[in-house]
């Protein structure tokens, strides 16, 4: 089955670049001692999945795994056994069990929130006579903001308009959600180079400490409504887990209401938790 | 958890590869500061990598860690990215796991194990801001310990360091401890610590002994200076590997190293005694470890690093008496656990090829020999036990079971070289090649074809092995051989799957002047250094016209050291140490040589090198039969 395994990164570990994360994850299963599924072949694998990779130097609270595991004691014991053999810095918090049918980390992301800080003395000039809330309106205002986005290929123009889904300022710190999608991924200095762009100021070099705080993707309810929820909610924890082989072993359950079932209360509990439900990117304070 | 870091974030998102300097991976040792009394950073020169890589300094950090008031942490050569922002910021070098400055230690360990590091010594030194000569070294500076193999000819680099240890580092580290400790409750100073310290059976303290010259620039006398400084230095050896201990936990680096995998050290020492060999000589005597113990060390390793993959560490993995047994139990647990085991130093025979064949995808790698000779004649020469015959059965075998690229690994320019015997190099390699397209019939080759790597290395003189006399070639010779090797193989009638890759010919010439060199050199390294060359491991940092500039400066000839042949009765510069091999052995040795004679390995009879006297491993287990040769 597979698991959905959510972790932070902070502090030092923020500048374990995301294939050295992946070499981690793999030798601390390992370490771990779960029971851990491997593709076949001279030189197996392990079967795992990362959601959107992370920037050398950014913290996050919500990072994604999948890992494909042949059996497992509880989510509850896995998290305890990745915690006791992990660094510090790189913190399982939560795991669940996926639903057949959901699809892996890596491919579902389409959202990420981003919680942004200025670095000291890197704070934008134009906060002397304008305050970030009111450009922030008039950068949200505009129907477009096309930006030069550099990719594999060469420097792309790119609409950002379209991905920012919520920008606000706390008084303190920028809050974003953003595209994390494969084909759309925005990453959040490049919102903050259009703003100061837009008040004819650049970026300072490092000037940004970026955390990002969950990572969502797409579903659609039984209403056919679209939602963003938290690849967190996507899978099961031990308890839903359990009621649902209960409800399966009662007799046959229809997928589509089965799939409805598990999907309805993580939906209902996104929205309590996130402090950015899925509002229209407009609507700011 | 240390949150803090010694660099900005400024600086770690400007260089490359910022985990090399932020410590914390999983294994490091954290200590509390206010319980320990003795800090110890434990230093590699060259780039993190590589220093991960390196079984010795796992080992001693292990060791060092055991010791409930010592805190041991680990530093590298910061890359030149780094090593640019440091200079420019003043920014003192640092240990990884506390992230403090090293000059605030009180010791700093160096391991020495190639001579093309000495510049990066310098620069660690430097970085560190601790003074280059030991002579300049104040009370508040770490004591400057070196090890490793090229510590037994400490010459060169003799001025930079406040003390070396010779021999293997699991013996005496705790009374060095303890002296340090003494002399700290007592307050005698730093002079005092080391006068006591050149004491400790394996401690050299440079500063403690004079060197004077002939006319002529060879040694004329090298004497202590200090009462009760000892005139010869004997290496220091652990007698039975099994109760040394060995560090279960090793460091896992969050990026790829060279050795990125559980080493096991199944044995130490060589029975071969390939005369060009350093290792072989220095390690003697062979002593094996407990197959049991190692079999309980490698699933307790893997368990704890979480590695896929295992690796056997041995100068002559085969030479491992309880090998098959081990490799079966390996073969049997990493299955389970879907671990790969890697086994090189293997003599390729049938039990090797039967094994690599189970370990191994057989299209994806290659086979390699190292007959180091061309000819039989030069092999008998350097007494490589390996014949013409031998390998040609291997490759035959290996060729019947699927392996299609061998790599053979030869030496250039050794002692009574001909050009017959480099032209031997181009026939063996075309007969390996002819022998693929005997054994494997033409609707079963895969490629069509077989490929055939040769590379060819520059001989390099080095202490203590009967060739520590040799003239070394100079540059224009080695590269004339090379040329002559490259067309001899161009003559092959199976040249095309042959392909053929020689070394720099001036690094090695470099190295062979600091390998026997004297005193002296260590003005060169400073001069050097001081021209901004460090990384000189590095083919794209080493350069060759600033190093013969640093010679002419100090007015030094390097041909002096390399390329002079040595007479038997002159005083040489590691003669002052004791490594266990008599001179008189590597005399007899050497003449040997020169006759084109073999000598037997220590498992077919005992050559008297001089090691018994250490009263462990193969010389007290004796070889098949007992048979115990005579003792000089």
């Amino acid at each position: 089955m597979m698991l959905r395994i959510k972790f932070r990164k902070y502090g030092p570990i923020r500048f374990i670049g995301h294939l050295d994360v992946m070499r981690y994850f793999q030798k601390l299963n390992r370490r771990a001692g779960l029971d851990v599924a491997y593709s076949g072949g001279f030189s197996p694998h392990q079967i795992m999945s990362f959601a959107a990779p992370l920037g050398v130097g950014l913290e996050s609270n919500g990072e994604y795994m999948d890992l494909q595991v042949h059996s497992l004691v509880s989510c509850a014991d896995v998290r305890e056994r990745m915690n006791a053999v992990g660094v510090e810095g790189m913190e399982v918090v939560d795991v669940k069990i996926l639903p057949e049918d959901a699809g892996n980390a890596m491919a579902s992301v389409a959202a990420a929130a981003y919680t942004v800080r200025f670095r000291e003395g890197r704070t934008p000039r134009f906060l002397e006579h304008l305050p970030m809330e009111q450009a922030l309106r008039t950068f949200l205002e505009r129907e477009s903001i096309p930006v030069a986005k550099e990719t594999k290929k060469g420097v792309r123009q790119v609409d950002l308009r379209p991905g920012i889904y919520e920008l606000s300022w706390d008084g303190a710190a920028l809050h974003m959600l953003l595209d994390a999608s494969s084909g759309g991924n925005i990453k959040p200095a490049l919102v903050l180079q259009a703003l100061l762009d837009s008040c004819g100021e650049r970026l300072m070099e490092n000037a940004l400490r970026i955390t990002r705080e969950d990572a969502f993707t797409q579903v659609t309810d039984a209403e056919g409504k679209p939602h963003r929820v938290s690849l967190n909610d996507i899978g099961m924890d031990d308890a839903q887990y359990a009621a649902r082989t209960a409800r399966i072993s009662e007799g046959p359950v229809q997928t589509a209401a089965r799939t409805a079932g598990i999907s309805e209360g993580p939906v209902q509990a996104a929205a309590g938790t996130d402090k950015h439900p899925g509002e229209k990117a407009g609507d700011l304070p | 958890m240390n949150d803090r870091l010694a660099l900005s974030d400024d600086i770690l998102m400007s260089i490359e590869k910022p985990e090399r300097y932020i410590g914390h991976e999983v294994n490091s040792v954290v200590k509390d500061k206010a319980e320990v009394q003795i800090r110890f950073a434990m230093c590699f020169p060259d780039v993190y990598e590589i220093g991960m890589s390196h079984l010795g300094i796992q080992i001693l950090y292990d060791l060092l860690n055991a010791m409930e008031d010592v805190w041991c942490e680990r530093v590298y050569s910061p890359w030149v990215d780094l090593d640019a922002i440091l200079r420019r910021e003043k920014i003192p070098l640092f240990a990884l796991e506390s992230q403090d400055p090293i000059r605030d230690f009180d010791f700093l360990g160096i391991t020495i194990q190639y001579e093309m590091c000495y510049t990066n010594i310098l620069q660690v030194l430097d970085l560190a801001q601790i003074p280059l000569s030991a002579a300049d070294r104040g009370e508040d500076c770490p004591i400057v310990i070196g090890g490793g193999p090229c510590a037994y000819n400490p010459e060169p680099i003799a001025e930079f360091f406040d003390l070396f240890y010779i021999g293997e580092g699991e013996t005496r580290y705790g009374d060095l401890i303890a002296l340090y400790k003494e002399c700290r409750r007592e307050g005698t100073g730093r002079e005092e610590f080391l006068r006591r310290a050149a004491g400790i059976p394996g401690m050299y303290v440079p500063r403690f002994y004079q060197a004077s010259y002939h006319a002529d620039g060879t040694l004329a006398a090298f004497t202590p200076i200090r009462e009760g400084v000892p005139a010869t230095v004997v290496k220091e050896l652990a007698r039975d590997l099994t109760d040394t201990g060995y560090p279960l936990k090793p460091i896992v680096p969050f990026i790829k190293v060279t050795q990125d995998r559980v080493v096991l050290e199944i044995q130490r020492g060589c029975i071969r005694g390939c005369r060009f060999c350093q290792a072989g000589q220095l390690y003697r005597p062979v002593r094996e470890r407990d197959v049991e113990q190692l079999k309980r060390y490698a699933l307790e390793m893997l368990k704890n690093t979480g590695h896929e993959e295992i690796s056997l560490s041995s100068l002559s993995s085969s030479d491992y008496s309880r090998l098959p047994e081990l490799i079966d139990f390996l073969i049997e647990e990493c299955g389970k656990q879907k671990t790969n085991i890697s086994l090189p130093s293997l003599r390729i025979d049938a039990f090797s090829l039967d094994v690599m064949s189970k370990v191994q995808d057989v299209r994806k790698t290659s086979l390699t020999f190292a007959p180091e000779a061309g000819s039989q004649r030069l092999r008998d020469v350097i007494n490589k036990g390996l014949t013409k015959e031998d390998i040609l059965r291997g490759a035959r075998l290996a060729f019947a079971g699927g392996w299609t690229r061998v790599k053979l690994y030869f030496m250039l320019g050794q002692p009574t070289e001909t050009l017959e015997d480099i032209r031997g190099i181009a026939e063996l390699s075309n007969e390996i090649a002819a022998a693929f397209f005997d054994v494997v019939p033409k609707e079963k080759r895969a490629n069509g074809r077989v490929q055939i790597v040769t590379s060819t290395s520059f001989f390099v003189p080095k202490p203590f092995t009967p060739f520590q006399w040799a003239r070394q070639c100079t540059k224009e010779e080695f590269i004339e051989k090379a040329y002559f090797t490259k067309r001899a193989i161009s003559e092959q009638l199976n040249q095309k799957s042959i392909k053929y890759n020689w070394h720099e010919a001036d690094a090695s010439v470099i190295e062979g002047v600091l390998a026997r060199g004297d005193r002296r050199l260590s003005r060169v390294l400073l001069t050097l250094y001081r021209k901004g060359c460090f990384f000189d491991a590095w083919s794209e940092f080493f350069d060759n016209d600033k190093w013969m500039e640093a010679f002419a400066e100090c007015g030094l000839d390097p041909g002096f050291y390399s390329s002079r042949e040595r007479s038997l009765n002159e005083l040489l510069p590691w003669d002052f140490i004791d490594c266990g091999v008599t001179k008189e052995f590597l005399i007899r040795e050497w003449e040997k040589a020169k006759r084109g004679e073999p000598s037997a390995n220590c498992r077919e009879q005992c050559q008297g090198c001089g090691v018994r006297r250490f009263d462990c491993g193969i010389c007290v287990e004796g070889g098949q039969g007992g048979k115990v040769g005579k003792q000089p």
